[in-house]
């Protein structure tokens, strides 16, 4: 079990004067996930916060090899990477027994809406990758505009609440599910607050051969509309009323790896945040309710699944 | 910072220089309020560099030494996820900002 300690004494990956927003939570997220891997690394990041705040030309934050191409083709690109590196062993130009560790990344944009065809075919053709999802339910680079991972009733920018709209009225999209359908060796969701587990995750993630997928919770103060400072209280919060259940699948086999004791209502994940406030109109209360169904079904479904 | 022509660019504007984003200063965004690290009650816990989005936690061997102001954005979140009864970090209100300092 890795303790933090010697975490801490590995050299960042990922390093300061970024401009990401104040009490952001993706390097929170990366923080632990480079550091699961000691092998060099090729990262693809897709267009998003990730991207667009740690290459502000002509600086990066990067220590690592890191490519950007284009929104929607982060695995197509670090699937073609794969190939290459594998084209080079095999022409003489590396040692063969030398390890490299590919990983594209992506925000939920460019990952549930638009890179969803091109990380389907990637993982489908079987590449040795790592593809890590951080999801903070919108597009918050572009300043806020709703994307499939955007949760019942959340005020955005194309889906704003107001006297008529309760804001998003559909269903988020269960994007875990959508890769395990592919049928790849490990797919998992995680937490940053849960470094252990995340960790775990990405160690497992990188050391499995073919294709694997991490799903990871992102908090954003920006978007979400709370106070920045309690950001990992509210990852703690979505974790205990199942709205972002902890799980992984290992070969088709799911396993959850945190049942929390007393499972929250959904409310008390809502009234944390700005973006749900409109929620508590007698109106839209039935969207709040709407929302404690989903998550439900969402949780005894999986229980299910884990039983089988 | 000098801007360089597109005749000084590298080929598809690689960067080489890498990790040099350290020489950007992001501490010069807290606005009144900075932590402030108190050592004797520290735990060692690392929550606080664990947690801490702009790697301001200057972390020496398996000790936790303080905070990188030129760093730190004041989020407050290494305060809140501070695990010891007494805070070991606590929240303060910063008069003169890190830029007017370094004008001095």
């Amino acid at each position: 079990m890795a303790k933090l300690k010697d975490l801490a004494a590995i050299e960042d990956r990922l390093v300061a004067g970024h401009g990401m927003c104040i009490g952001c939570g993706i390097p929170l997220i990366f923080k632990v996930i480079l550091r699961a891997t000691e092998d060099p690394l090729i990262i693809a990041n897709a267009t998003g916060c990730l991207e667009v705040c740690t290459t502000i030309f002509p600086r990066t934050s990067w220590n690592v090899t890191w490519v950007h191409s284009a929104f929607e083709n982060a695995a197509s690109t670090i699937s073609g990477i794969e190939v290459m590196y594998k084209a080079l062993k095999k022409k003489g130009r590396i040692p063969k027994d030398k390890r490299f560790k590919f990983l594209g990344v992506g925000g939920d944009g460019g990952t549930y809406d638009i890179g969803l065809q091109a990380l389907s075919g990637a993982v489908e053709r079987g590449h040795d990758i790592v593809y890590v999802c951080y999801d903070n339910n919108v597009y918050a680079n572009t300043g806020g505009q709703r994307s499939s991972a955007t949760p019942i009733g959340a005020s955005a920018t194309t889906s704003p609440a107001g006297t008529q709209s309760p804001g998003k009225i559909q269903r988020r999209k269960d994007l875990t599910k959508v890769l395990v359908a592919h049928n790849i060796p490990y797919v998992a969701q995680a937490s940053p607050h849960r470094w252990q587990d995340l960790y775990n995750k990405a160690k497992k993630a990188f050391e499995v051969e073919g294709p694997a997928f991490l799903n990871v919770l992102c908090l954003c103060p920006t978007e979400w509309k709370y106070d920045e400072s309690l950001g990992i209280r509210l990852a703690h919060m979505a974790v205990d009323t199942c709205v972002w259940p902890l799980y992984e699948v290992e070969n088709g086999k799911y396993k959850i790896n945190y049942k929390p004791k007393e499972k929250k209502p959904v409310l008390e994940w809502i009234k944390t945040q700005g973006r749900f406030r409109h929620l508590f109109k007698e109106k839209n209360a039935w969207v709040l309710e709407e929302f404690q169904k989903q998550v439900d079904q969402d949780w005894e479904e999986l229980n299910k699944l884990e039983s089988l | 910072m000098k801007k360089e022509s597109w005749k000084e660019l590298t080929l598809g504007t690689i960067n080489l220089d890498a990790g040099n984003s350290v020489k950007n200063l992001t501490g010069t965004w807290r606005s009144g309020k900075k932590p402030q690290f108190i050592e004797e009650r520290c735990i060692q816990c690392f929550f606080c560099w664990l947690y801490c989005p702009h790697f301001a936690i200057e972390v020496d061997g398996d000790k936790v030494r303080g905070i990188n102001y030129d760093y730190c954005t004041g989020c407050g979140i290494c305060s809140v996820e501070c695990p010891t009864k007494e805070k070991a970090i606590v929240m303060v209100k910063e008069e003169v900002k890190l830029f007017e300092e370094r004008a001095k």
